[in-house]
């Protein structure tokens, strides 16, 4: 074990689960020598009166597998002034597709296009004038849950029925992509601090390509178009740290359909030869002290 | 079980009862595989060490 670096700045980590990442992430701040309070965010009552527990931490850092907790905690402690990796309003535009959507078309960033409908007979409207095939997912959600395919309208009207009947409230909202006939993979790089650092391919014969639905990955280089395209994605996210996932559009080129506020990548790691966790780890690091640097400079 | 010069703590897997292995010390909410079984098991308590088998994925989690 390394000794602690003398002047570390007091960091925090809130988790659910302590999954593969956040044990990689725990392990490069020890690695680097600097202490981090791992914190399980589901043990917390907190009191939005009460600041005292929290502003001892100059960074914390939240890793949440639970969208829920994640927003509920970085609120609270952004209200009493701490600092959050990432900041509450990155996970929300992240979290949210229809969020990310709406900052994406914003800032120019080029996106695939997207109608929204709150209604049964409205969601259909919106499926046709997209046309198809189109893809109908939940405003919320990861893993490439409940992502369908809608070839036709048949399959419209039972998708959006059985959204309707079976569906949570938040399923109400339609979000209706246009489907991009991409070549059998799809995109990932990973932003830490503004910066693209590693990339990687997930390839499928299934055309939903996310490696959690057994997707396979390989290291890619980033073109400077990739990382141009990346670095303004993430600046309109206002997310210290982000895999962002695009398409290649046939006709359009690159477009970036996601923004992933607390990503995975322990399959990265080694496909693409960059320590991720160590760079994350390095930049709350630069994060806390920066904060740190401010308060001192405040009294 | 395979021997391991590192295991720090170890518990009973509640499907197989295979021995599980942590060559680290155990936080609540860590997620393990028994690889016994193949079950996904989250540590529940740490003081005394329980697991359980993890929690179906719920609607909002994720990236
Ligand atoms: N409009 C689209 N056209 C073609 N393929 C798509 C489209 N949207 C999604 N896909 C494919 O489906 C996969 C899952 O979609 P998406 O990333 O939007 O869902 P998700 O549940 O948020 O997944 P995750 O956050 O884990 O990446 C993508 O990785 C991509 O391969
Ligand atoms: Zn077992």
């Amino acid at each position: 074990m390394n000794n602690t670096v003398p002047d570390a700045p007091r960091l925090a980590l809130l988790y659910t689960r302590v999954r593969v990442e956040e044990r990689m992430l725990l392990d490069a701040f020890e690695s680097i020598g600097v202490p981090i309070e791992a914190i399980d965010t589901r043990s917390l009552a907190f009191d939005t009166t009460d600041p005292e527990p929290w502003t001892r931490f100059y960074a914390v850092i939240d890793r949440s597998l639970s969208l829920t907790c994640s927003i509920t905690a970085t609120r609270i402690l952004e209200g009493f002034g701490v600092r959050c990796i990432n900041p509450a309003r990155a996970i929300e535009v992240c979290s949210d597709k229809l969020a990310s959507t709406i900052a994406l078309e914003r800032a120019g960033v080029p996106t695939p296009r997207v109608c929204v409908a709150v209604d049964e007979e409205s969601a259909l409207l919106a499926v046709e004038s997209i046309g198809y095939p189109a893809v109908l997912k939940p405003t919320i959600g990861s893993w490439g849950r409940l992502v369908a395919r809608v070839n036709d309208r048949d399959a419209a009207e039972a998708i959006i029925e059985h959204r309707a009947t079976l569906g949570s409230a938040q399923q109400g909202v339609f979000y209706v992509q246009e489907f991009i006939d991409k070549p059998g993979r799809d995109l990932r790089v990973f932003v830490v601090g503004g910066e693209p650092i590693a990339a990687i391919a997930r390839r499928s014969a299934h055309w939903v390509t996310n490696t959690a639905r057994g997707a396979t990955a390989e290291g890619i280089a980033i073109t400077e178009e990739l990382g141009d395209l990346c670095r303004r994605a993430a600046s309109t996210c206002h997310a210290d740290v982000v895999a962002i996932d695009l398409l290649e559009c046939p006709r359009r080129g690159l477009l970036v359909n996601e923004l992933n506020h607390s990503m995975e990548f322990r399959n990265s790691v080694q496909t693409t030869g960059v320590d991720i966790p160590r760079l994350v780890a390095e930049h709350a690091i630069r994060i806390a002290r920066a904060c740190r640097a401010e308060v001192a400079a405040c009294r | 079980m395979m021997p391991t010069q590192s295991t720090v703590q170890s518990a009973t897997c509640p499907e197989c009862e295979g021995e599980i292995a942590f060559q680290r010390r155990p936080l609540a909410g860590e997620v393990v595989v028994c690889v016994g079984c193949s079950a996904e098991l989250e540590v529940q308590t740490v003081e005394p060490l329980v697991l359980a088998l993890a929690p179906e994925v719920e609607e909002d989690w994720g990236e």
